[in-house]
């Protein structure tokens, strides 16, 4: 990626509720000029503070926000070049489509013509030409969105965020509306800071994801790097699933876990170091026991579709393997890992609290996302 | 269906019953008093010997007007600000301003005479300070305070009510648009709140113009509103025909005033009512 300059950057931000609670600690984070950042985190991890934090609606108790290199600390909302999409679209009930896209430019006394073009061309832009006069009440979900995505985009903000945009629209139209700001943020070349606890969408939009929890910075980096190179526990059972082991690196590109030692592709780390183990359950091969570097019993089988979720008990940590090789419950297989399947991680706060599958329920994730509510 | 029809029907009758009896028969007789003499025959003279009262009409019409405009100035941004606080601060808040209506009108009225007559309680104060008393009974200003006091509820009720459901969401899209608080004020809250405060002008305005106690009252006798004129007609003078002619025009004059403000608020798209 080119060195681009960086549009925003939060310093050292600290967030105090007056209730007392900190939501942020201490977090730090540079956005690049026309990058889609998104900010990844469960419920109250302060995702949402540090939009409301660059959009200027909570003023941190410490820290410097910069914009463009210049401190805007103490600047007004309205006088920040950024817009916001929120979550409940928060379109204005007594205006039509046009009042409500024209809303900015209106505030800015932009020539009447002017305005007439700009919105004209804006209604095609997101595909509700000929919408001008309706009511924004008897619009659906998906139209209400795009009203909201042109009302800030007509302002041509530097930096547009987004707070959870999709989070109200269902499965199929939200990965259509992922697909088409997507394509916004290309075609306009905006800065985009978008808020999602939903790590698909991250992954699959971004290019930098932030993965936050308890209002500090867990990792930043590309989805790929995220995916591929979590930092601690937490990263890595957060995003996608993780068979997650207690191990230490006899030396360089040797790790030792489950009993035994495996070729890695990881090193510097001190000799005998503990670290933990993080194998991708898709990266794990079925084989016949024989040609097996572990093997285990297998306790349950669940069909996804695509593959079979498999759970092996190994000496008594449960491991999940995606495979489209079928093996019965109750059956002993073997297990074949390649030395680019292992990822090894320092030890964190987070160790040992996730990664084992022994008390797996994939549907305590969906029920935790489903009570999920605004921070 | 016919069935449900029929128990509609059955369900509806008493209500329909009751506004013809209790509000279209009233009516009728007052039309029918207006245009008749005193021996039961038509006739135009009572609203031919409504110009000499034209100077009470207008003075009770400017004194509302006064009244009504100065409460709306008073319950608009109280009643924004009691919306936008916490939700035991509002209940306290709306138990103190409805607290006052909870007390006979007659018995708020004589305790602002005894604040403001010529030995009342202000004039005391004042003259503890050796400052000569002030004559504030029986001056317009005096009813038209009257007037605020005793409607100010009636008009921060219905604008509290449609300002507690503005999202505050919604001022902060606003703000993030680019508006300053007047821009917010003029171009979100003036709008989203103007059914409150058409509610609350009528129901400020109306009684405000009819009203005879207050002005008998704070008045002290030297001012004479149109509601005094119609009392004295039917309670003094028995002359039913002309106090009825007088309530008729009294009330197309209402309704007017009423139509000019709806007119007023759905014609200006940007919802300035008042400002």
């Amino acid at each position: 990626m080119e060195e681009k300059k960086n549009i925003i950057d939060l310093r050292n931000i600290s967030v105090v509720f007056e209730d007392g609670e900190q939501v942020l600690r201490d977090f730090n984070l540079s956005i690049r000029d026309g990058e889609f950042v998104t900010l990844l985190g469960q419920s109250g991890c302060g995702k949402t503070t540090t939009l409301r934090v660059i959009a200027g609606f909570i003023e941190p108790s410490a820290g410097d926000v910069l914009f463009d290199g210049k401190k805007i600390n103490g600047v007004p909302p309205y006088q920040r070049p950024v817009n916001t999409i929120f979550q409940r679209y928060a379109l204005f009930p007594h205006y039509n489509v046009f009042e409500n896209i024209a809303f900015g430019l209106r505030l800015r006394k932009v020539p009447e013509a002017e305005i007439r073009q700009r919105v004209g061309e804006m209604l095609k832009f997101v595909n509700l030409e000929g919408f001008e006069k309706r009511d924004i009440t008897k619009l659906s979900g998906g139209q209400q969105q795009r009203v909201a995505i042109a009302r800030a985009v007509i302002n041509k903000p530097k930096v547009l965020l987004l707070d959870e945009p999709l989070a109200a629209l269902d499965l199929k139209l939200r990965k259509d509306m992922q697909n088409e700001l997507k394509n916004i943020q290309k075609q306009l070349g905006i800065t985009f800071v978008y808020v999602t606890h939903d790590q698909e969408e991250a992954l699959s939009m971004s290019d930098t994801v932030v993965v936050m929890n308890e209002g500090t910075v867990q990792q930043i980096g590309t989805p790929v790097d995220i995916y591929n190179e979590p930092q601690n526990a937490f990263v890595a059972d957060f995003i996608g699933e993780s068979n997650i082991l207690d191990g230490h690196m006899p030396k360089d590109l040797v790790a030792h876990f489950a009993g035994k030692d495996f070729v890695c592709l990881d090193k510097g780390f001190a000799p005998n170091e503990e670290v933990d183990i993080v194998i991708r359950p898709e990266d794990v091969d079925i084989v016949p026991v024989e040609q097996g570097m572990l093997t285990g019993l297998v306790t349950g089988v669940t069909f996804r579709g695509v593959h079979f979720e498999i759970i092996v008990d190994i000496e008594g940590f449960k491991w999940m393997i995606q495979t489209t090789d079928f093996s019965p419950e109750g059956s002993t297989v073997g297990l074949h890992i390649e030395p680019d399947a292992i990822h090894v991680m320092k030890k964190s706060k987070y160790s040992g609290l996730y990664g084992d599958f022994s008390s797996y329920s994939d549907e305590i994730d969906q029920l935790s996302e489903l009570t999920e509510e605004e921070e | 269906m016919k069935q449900s029809n029929l128990m509609a029907k059955i369900a509806r009758a008493p209500y329909i019953l009751w506004a013809a009896i209790f509000i279209v028969v009233p009516l009728l007789i007052v039309v029918y008093y207006a245009f008749t003499d005193s021996s039961g025959s038509f006739t135009l003279a009572n609203l031919a010997e409504l110009v000499q009262y034209k100077e009470t009409f207008l003075l009770s019409l400017w004194y509302s007007l006064i009244a009504t405009f100065i409460t709306l100035l008073i319950s608009y941004p109280f009643a924004f600000f009691m919306s936008r606080k916490g939700p035991n601060a509002q209940r306290m808040m709306l138990l103190l301003v409805m607290l006052p209506m909870w007390m006979n009108l007659l018995i708020r009225t004589y305790s602002w005479m005894n604040i403001l007559e010529r030995n009342g309680i202000i004039n005391n104060l004042l003259g503890m300070l050796g400052i000569e008393p002030l004559t504030m009974i029986g001056t317009g200003g005096a009813v038209i305070l009257g007037m605020i006091y005793n409607y100010l509820p009636y008009m921060i009720l219905p604008i509290y009510t449609v300002m507690s459901k503005i999202d505050p969401l919604l001022l902060e899209a606003a703000e993030d648009l680019g508006a300053n608080n007047l821009a917010k004020l003029r171009r979100v809250i003036l709008p989203l709140s103007k059914p409150g405060v058409i509610s609350g002008i009528a129901m400020v305005f109306v009684p405000s113009i009819s009203t005879f106690y207050i002005s008998q009252k704070l008045g002290g006798g030297k001012i004479m509103l149109i509601g005094d004129v119609i009392e004295r007609q039917i309670q003094t003078a028995y002359n039913y025909n002309l106090g009825a002619a007088i309530s008729l025009i009294l009330m197309i004059l209402v309704l007017l005033s009423m139509a000019v403000v709806n007119r007023w608020a759905g014609k200006d798209e940007e919802g300035g009512v008042i400002f």
